[in-house]
């Protein structure tokens, strides 16, 4: 082999050394408060009545419920769900033309988990440096202690986070419990293993590969920046020339960054932010504080990096007046408003969502019965969605055909003006209206049922058939 | 080594090239990270591992079997013993209870109805309907008419030992005589006890439905009557279907009444006791049931018979103007 060229790159391993400032400490703050919320809310109660499952957020697939403290949705509301994706996804849009990549920086689960898995090696091993020696240097009793220690440790918190997952999904505390019983059906073993690995592995080790190689927002989020956004930059004016400098050194005829690579030891991407805006950037601001701290020392201003826009950094650079920054430009605006319309559905969805409904199907064969004595008969299923949280008893009624009446085909003796529907669940009934007319064309009627209890009412409009079509 | 090969740096990207070169294009290197490849190796040995576990490869005579001996038809298997397990609670019920108690429960009446409306998309639709609506000859069962009975007792009397069937000794059985073919009743005779009934109260014999009018009125009570009672509503004994209602197996206009008259009818249906097991009986006897116009076994207000006339189950060959299928006929 002539050609030694890399065509597949080892991926270098990143120790991104201890930093601490505004965006540190916004990082933390956003690292616990996700933390907290994922491990702790799945045990939040929310009391919905001895019928209905008390856990505040719930996905029930066996029975096909979500819950979300006081709202609630059906399978067929999943269109309620698409909503909050909209709108999940327009406000990332939204937050990604205002400030960078802040989702990035600071709440994708990436980078929350990896912070975490940082902070855990980082308190077993030690700094930047002495991490990278231990990575690096020769197997000793310390290395294999020390990594067997970072890795239980990571192991622990991945087994958490999945089981946790699993828990959004089950009524937690009994779940818990049949953890510590060693009582846990295949399935949800299946899912913590599963889960347990892929946090392992993916914050443990892909860290950064995953954001630059697998994930699609990272790529697509460049589509919403613009020459407006702030982003993390380095101002070359100010910096440029770089280089070492000496306590007592005049500062004429050089630039501030005194080439101390804080900014690039700090970045959990590995990059060097004073190349320019790059892909990689998560936009997570540590160069920002490292860069601070270094300024503060040699008593410079702080922001030689800051969050600036490009069009602002290439002006200075350029010598021409600065643009003010305008957080109100068309785009933002524009997501606003697509914000605020989805939004509105969804609060409208919600407001009109009723807690009772009705279906019906016409029978397709036979379309009618005649009957001996000359009634006519057809037969419909019919749906009572009881949405409340309590079993509730149903008056059915028809209208829009003269003399009809009601039959239930069930077990035992129900009444149609007495028909109950178990909490929180579908009741489906077969019923036949009969009526004593002569043949004739299909006939529009309405059937109503009534909450016996609230008066509340809804009502489905179908047909009653009494002659073959075409004779 | 690497060290002596001079790096190749595109001017404008800042990036290393391949070294490779077209006519002045050169290829940038980008390289991929290395756990791609290890993922893309990993991927492979999968689909070797895939390719030999299950059957895959396309051979003479079909294809190979997989080390694992899947087949989807033991996937099928698998699935379709899981769900007679599930079963198996219900079928334990189910033989248990009689029909009573199976119409009260609703757990067992929906698995009732689900195994008998099975049974009879596959056994007795060819006749029936998919819908149990009929046809002409085919009695409709969902209506309230009943040629043997309504009841679910009845029903699964009727679908154990069938319509006319022979060498069944508690088949239902009965022959209506060929009144104008062999000669019983002379052709304007026949014509005056068509008019006679048709012109009876077709009102499923809500009203006194006894009218004289004048010969036919003879000519039924005479030759109709003994079957189909003096006031034309039927007898469930014979089979003999109601003639008062606004039901008509074989059609009600005044030629078709007059061919049955003439060369009788007699429906068959075969008995399925032989076929089919007994649960899956008692399964089609509840579907049948509760079609709509199932009779509830306590309810007998007529001490005789009640009233009916199509229905239960029979067959026959209903457009042959003549002939009716072999039959050994009992009461006349």
């Amino acid at each position: 082999m002539s050609n030694d060229i890399q065509l597949f790159k080892k991926q270098e391993r990143i120790y991104p050394k201890r930093v601490s400032g505004t965006f540190r400490t916004l990082k933390w703050i956003a690292m616990v408060v996700c933390l907290a919320i994922y491990y702790l809310v799945p045990f939040i109660r929310w009391d919905r009545g001895p019928y209905v499952p008390d856990q505040a957020v719930l996905i029930d697939l066996a029975h096909g419920r979500g819950y979300w403290f006081g709202l609630e949705i059906w399978p067929q509301e999943v269109y309620i769900l698409t909503g909050v994706l909209i709108v999940a996804a327009i406000g990332l849009f939204f937050a990604t033309s205002l400030f960078g990549r802040v989702w990035c920086g600071y709440l994708c689960f990436q980078t929350v988990w990896t912070d975490l898995f940082v902070w855990v090696e980082r308190l077993v091993q030690g700094d930047r440096t002495k991490r990278k020696k231990l990575s690096e240097g020769p197997w000793t009793a310390e290395k294999f202690i020390k990594l067997s220690i970072t890795h239980v440790i990571w192991l622990v918190i991945a087994w958490c986070t999945a089981g946790s997952f699993v828990l959004y999904f089950n009524d937690a505390p009994t779940l818990v419990r049949s953890f510590l019983n060693f009582d846990v059906s295949p399935t949800v073993l299946g899912f913590v293993g599963g889960l347990t690995f892929m946090t392992y592995l993916m914050a443990g080790f892909a860290r950064e590969q995953v954001c630059t190689f697998m994930c699609p927002y990272a790529r697509f989020q460049s589509a919403m920046f613009g020459k407006d956004t702030l982003v993390i930059g380095y101002d070359p004016q100010r910096g440029e020339p770089r280089g070492h400098h000496k306590k007592g050194e005049p500062w004429d005829n050089r630039g501030h960054c005194i080439d101390c690579t804080a900014c690039v030891q700090v970045c959990p991407m590995g990059i060097d932010i004073r190349d320019g805006l790059q892909m990689e950037c998560i936009a997570c601001g540590l160069c920002i504080d490292a860069c601070d701290e270094v300024m503060t020392k040699i008593d410079l201003p702080k922001g030689l990096i800051r969050y600036d826009t490009e069009r602002r950094l290439d002006e200075k650079v350029k010598g021409e007046p600065l643009t003010p920054i305008k957080l109100i430009r068309p785009r933002t605006v524009y997501y606003i408003a697509v914000l605020c319309l989805v939004g509105g559905l969804m609060a409208y969805a919600f407001a009109a969502r009723s807690v009772l409904d009705l279906n019906v199907l016409h029978d397709r064969n036979p379309l009618f019965v005649q009957l001996s004595d000359g009634n006519i008969r057809n037969g419909y299923n019919i749906k009572i969605l009881n949405k409340t949280h309590e079993p509730r008893a149903y008056s059915l009624s028809v209208s829009g055909l003269e003399n009809a009446h009601i039959t239930l085909n069930t077990a035992g003796d129900v009444a149609a003006d007495r028909i109950t529907v178990k909490a929180n669940s579908v009741g489906q009934f077969k019923v036949f209206v009969h009526a004593p007319i002569d043949p004739q064309a299909p006939k529009d009627i309405t059937l109503m049922i009534e909450d016996l209890e609230t008066g509340a009412k809804t009502e489905q409009k179908t047909m009653f058939i009494s002659e073959r079509p075409h004779g | 080594m690497s060290d002596d090969r001079k790096k190749d740096i595109d001017d404008l990207s800042g990036v290393e090239t391949t070294g490779h070169e077209w006519d002045g294009l050169k290829e940038l290197n980008n390289p991929l990270p290395r756990w791609w490849v290890w993922v893309f190796i990993a991927c492979c040995v999968w689909s070797f591992w895939y390719f030999v576990a299950y059957p895959a490869w396309p051979v003479p005579g079909g294809a190979t079997k997989g080390t694992l001996g899947y087949t989807q038809y033991k996937e099928l298997k698998a699935s379709q013993d899981e769900i007679l397990l599930r079963q198996q609670a219900y079928i334990e019920n189910f033989e248990k209870s009689s029909f009573d108690e199976i119409l009260k429960d609703p757990a067992l009446y929906a698995f009732a109805n689900a195994g008998g409306a099975a049974a009879f998309k596959e056994n007795c639709a060819q006749c029936h309907g998919s819908g149990a609506e009929g046809g002409k000859a085919y009695p409709n069962l969902n209506d309230d008419d009943w040629l043997w009975g309504g009841r679910v007792d009845d029903i699964y009397t009727t679908l154990q030992h069938g319509i006319r069937v022979q060498n069944d000794y508690d088949t239902r059985q009965s022959q209506m005589p060929a009144f104008g073919k062999d000669g019983l009743l002379k052709r304007k005779e026949i014509e005056q006890v068509v008019d006679y009934v048709l012109n009876l109260p077709q009102d499923g014999g809500a009203a006194d439905t006894e009218v004289n009018t004048g010969a036919g009125y003879t000519i039924f009570q005479e030759n109709c009557a003994s079957c189909h009672g003096a006031d034309g509503k039927g007898m469930r004994d014979f089979g003999a279907p109601n003639l008062t209602d606004k039901i008509w197996l074989y059609g009600g206009t005044r030629a078709e009444v007059f061919e049955t008259v003439y060369n009788a009818r007699a429906g068959v249906m075969p008995a399925w006791k032989a076929r089919l097991d007994d649960n899956t009986l008692r399964q089609l006897a509840i579907y049948v049931h509760q079609l709509g116009g199932g009779e509830a076994n306590e309810v007998t207000p007529e001490p005789v018979i009640a009233p009916t006339e199509t229905d239960a189950d029979s067959n026959t060959a209903p457009d042959t103007p003549t002939e009716t299928p072999e039959e050994i006929g009992h009461e006349q």
